[in-house]
């Protein structure tokens, strides 16, 4: 059971990290300012160039293979609902690490979002 | 991003009124670009997953041999189902990245758990599935958390800023 808990500390980690890691890096790289194709080869090309992009992707693998494993090791009904606690942490890493406002409407609609993704994937 | 009129003087202050208007028409044009982001998201990622299961499944069942798996990674490589879900999955990404370039990751995370409402309505439509009553409410939970999110700034962290 240690292990599995430790499985899910590892995926709730790498799945929010990398995602924080890309949001914090595309942020750096500036917005998209118009949706013509060389604007867009010209905005992905910044992308690739950052740092915090490349830490994001081996983030997101990692965050992945951990979900297979966890998967081959426990349950679904346990991983799944589980990782639905992305969706706190996420907020978490957002309001600490980004520095984002999260006012009391957006942390109840997290909260609704986790609770209705527990609901839908616990009948899934 | 607005400009200010060009027949304004750069050196005055735009009256506080018209700052305000500013401000009101940046954040809806910044929640509207927002949400059709995440509204492609959704639909990227729900493709992407329904080809990759329609894939995975003209592949067969993964056998974990060193010959099992050597005969799935080239029987992937070799899938056009396969190459098409990744390629809406990688349109899943850029506008992922492209979302987060302008709003918040609080704002585009939970709006993006839209999908398994999408995925919910794709499974009654179009694969006449059965849906339980418990899925129902869980999905009409999630759209209301969306809205609520939905309704809230995109952008609090001021990296993009309307004219003052």
């Amino acid at each position: 059971m240690i292990k599995v808990i430790l499985m899910l500390a590892v995926l709730i980690c790498c799945s929010t990290g990398g995602e924080i890691a890309m949001t914090y890096g595309m942020k750096r790289v500036g917005e998209l300012k118009d949706f013509h194709p060389r604007s867009i080869l010209r905005f992905l090309g910044r992308a690739i160039q950052s740092a915090w992009v490349w830490l994001a992707i081996p983030l997101m693998a990692a965050s992945f293979y951990s979900l297979l494993i966890l998967l081959s090791w426990a349950p679904i009904s346990l991983v799944i609902p589980a990782s639905a606690f992305n969706y706190v942490a996420g907020a978490l890493g957002a309001k600490y690490l980004l520095k984002e406002d999260l006012t009391l409407k957006r942390w109840l609609g997290v909260t609704l979002v986790f609770l209705g993704v527990l609901l839908v994937v616990a009948t899934g | 991003m607005l400009r200010r009129p060009s027949c304004l003087s750069p050196e005055l202050p735009l009256p506080a009124e018209t700052t305000r208007t500013y401000r009101m028409i940046h954040e809806h044009r910044l929640r509207f670009k927002t949400l059709f982001m995440v509204f492609l998201m959704v639909v990227c990622a729900n493709i992407g997953d329904l080809l990759l299961k329609r894939g995975m499944t003209q592949i067969g069942a993964v056998h974990l041999s060193l010959e099992g798996l050597q005969h799935t990674l080239l029987a992937t490589i070799l899938n056009g189902t396969i190459w098409l879900a990744i390629f809406f999955l990688l349109g899943f990404t850029v506008c992922y990245m492209t979302a987060v370039s302008w709003a918040d990751y609080s704002y585009v995370m939970p709006a993006g758990a839209f999908g398994y409402a999408t995925q919910t309505l794709l499974a009654v439509l179009v694969l006449h599935e059965a849906v339980t009553l418990k899925r129902w409410i869980g999905v009409f939970i999630i759209c209301f958390g969306v809205m609520l999110v939905g309704q809230t700034k995109p952008n609090t962290t001021n990296t993009q800023q309307a004219p003052s």
